[in-house]
């Protein structure tokens, strides 16, 4: 029912949010990550408009515009307005070191799909290639939130854990709108309140670098 | 009477590689100039800078070894062997068995493994500091270049470029491997012609260079064959994404004589597409410094490691 060339697409999109999922780890200025998350929630919502399309499925053509609308657009303007007003727009942020993170990027990827694969014998192959590429997204995300300093960035690598669970319900054959809904506007209601955290942390340490939070919890530094 | 016929296809499009190398980088410079608003040298300029060089003097160092006077026709000589085996213009050439991605990376290695060698020979420390920088961006370039080679060799099912035009020809799907695939062939690409995001062609500033500091202390027919050489050495580089990711109009085995024609029309064609498109992207960008080139090529390492994991994904049946 589904010919090579639709899987072909839907590969394309898949991968390429695997590929932009390796970009944010590979940005370390914070324009430059805010810039490249909007390109991930972009190349998500086109995802889910081609599933859409190749499978018939009006109501994912809702999901795929609440990722662009609150993802491409929303959330990237709201988080650029935060790093300007926090002042850190312009600063460059020590990473562990691309390298390293780029070897473990590699590393992930190749974990997901020997995972995804062996377990998923029996699905469709649209399921089973989404499935091992929306592992490794999320597996990218959990990385990008545990080698950044910056408390900004973890709200990204948070956000595109989020993209990749999208490209896992949409490979599956549907998740109910009203799941889809409720998630995004969690999501947004987890950007506010992680905005208004931002703000605290800044005005009680005057920065959003979180090793200073270390010392409050009595460990040393 | 066929063997004839084949020996002499194969000796045009040596030859060809040739005749079209400097011109290449002239019609670059060109564009390159144009898009500046400047009227740039003449296209022809690059055979006259060659034809001045070989009737130059040339003078050598008192130090310098026979590796230095012999190593300048070792380095042309494997990157005209790499460039002479890529199908061009037509796939079924005689030495098409030979034309192999793995043997033309090493071919190219060989010839770069010469080229430091010679900047070193003399001991100055700018051919000390081009080798040594040489040969770092080489160990990140190699290795993407052996995993673009993987994957392309995973998608069409063999490593020799004649079989992988045809299978590109005649397969007509997209696929994700390839395209990064041809994202890290493009930065390899870059990087090992020394063009602008790695180094400046066009500079003699002594911090940022490197193919320039490793011939520094070359003149005469010497420099002009490591010239020639490296014009070879770009137009190799774009024979090959044309032949990999873009065969359109090649001639295929033991097709007539229209059809090479139109394949050499259509070759000429993607050589112009490819200097006009270097062009445009080195007056777009800045050059990088010397330390964030081991990120850039990095990325075509990390692109190539990943297309071929995705191969294993695409297309389960």
């Amino acid at each position: 029912m589904i010919g090579p060339l639709a899987l072909d697409v839907a590969h394309l999109f898949a991968g390429g949010l695997v590929l932009v999922s390796v970009m944010l780890l590979y940005q370390d200025r914070m324009t430059g990550l805010i810039n490249t998350f909007a390109l991930h929630a972009l190349v998500v919502s086109m995802s889910v408009a081609w599933q859409a399309f190749i499978q018939n499925a009006p109501h994912l053509y809702i999901t795929a515009a609440i990722a662009l609308v609150i993802k491409a657009v929303v959330i990237p303007v709201a988080l650029r307005r935060m790093v300007v007003r926090l002042g850190i727009h312009r600063t460059i942020e020590p990473v562990v070191s691309i390298g390293l993170t780029m070897l473990a990027a590699i590393g992930l990827i190749a974990l997901s799909i020997m995972v995804m694969l062996p377990i998923t014998a029996q699905a469709g192959t649209l399921a089973r290639e989404d499935l091992s590429f929306a592992l490794s997204v999320i597996l990218l995300g959990l990385l990008m939130m545990i080698s950044r300093r910056n408390a900004v960035s973890q709200v990204i690598g948070f956000m595109s854990i989020e993209n990749g669970l999208i490209l896992a319900a949409t490979g599956a054959k549907g998740m109910p709108l009203v799941v889809e809904i409720s998630v995004a506007f969690s999501i947004l209601v987890a950007l506010i309140v992680i905005g208004i955290f931002l703000f605290r942390i800044r005005e009680r340490f005057e920065t959003v670098d979180i090793h200073l939070l270390h010392e409050h919890r009595g460990e040393q530094p | 009477m066929d063997l004839i016929i084949a020996l002499a296809v194969q000796g045009t499009q040596m030859a060809l590689v040739l005749a079209l190398a400097p011109l290449l980088l002239g019609f670059t410079r060109k564009v390159k100039a144009r898009l500046l608003r400047r009227r740039g040298p003449p296209m022809l300029q690059p055979y006259r800078d060659l034809l001045r060089l070989i009737r130059k003097e040339v003078v050598l160092a008192d130090n310098a070894s026979w590796l230095f006077r012999s190593g300048p026709y070792m380095v042309f000589s494997a990157t005209w062997v790499a460039a002479a085996l890529v199908p061009t213009f037509a796939t079924g050439l005689h030495f098409s068995w030979a034309a192999d991605l793995i043997a033309i990376t090493a071919l190219i290695g060989s010839a770069r493994f010469f080229l430091a060698l010679l900047g070193m020979d003399v001991g100055t420390s700018f051919g000390g500091i081009g080798a040594s920088r040489e040969m770092m961006f080489a160990t990140l370039a190699e290795p993407a270049m052996i995993m673009i080679a993987f994957t392309v060799a995973l998608v069409a099912g063999s490593t020799q470029l004649s079989a992988i035009a045809q299978f590109m020809l005649t397969s007509g799907s997209l696929r994700v491997s390839l395209g990064l695939a041809l994202a890290a062939l493009v930065i390899v690409a870059l990087a090992e012609n020394a063009r602008i995001p790695v180094d400046n062609p066009a500079t003699h500033l002594e911090l940022t260079m490197v193919h320039e500091a490793m011939i520094l202390e070359y003149s005469g027919r010497h420099l002009a064959l490591i010239e020639l050489a490296s014009f070879v050495k770009l137009l190799l580089y774009i024979s090959v994404i044309g032949c990999v990711f873009a065969p359109w109009g090649i001639a295929a085995a033991g097709d007539g004589f229209t059809a090479t024609l139109t394949g050499l029309a259509a070759y000429v064609g993607k050589l112009a597409l490819a200097g006009f498109l270097l062009a445009a992207f080195e007056t777009a960008i800045a050059k990088m410094r010397v330390f964030r080139v081991s990120d850039f090529l990095g990325a075509a390492l990390m692109l190539g490691v990943l297309a071929a994991l995705l191969r294993f994904v695409s297309r389960l049946t």
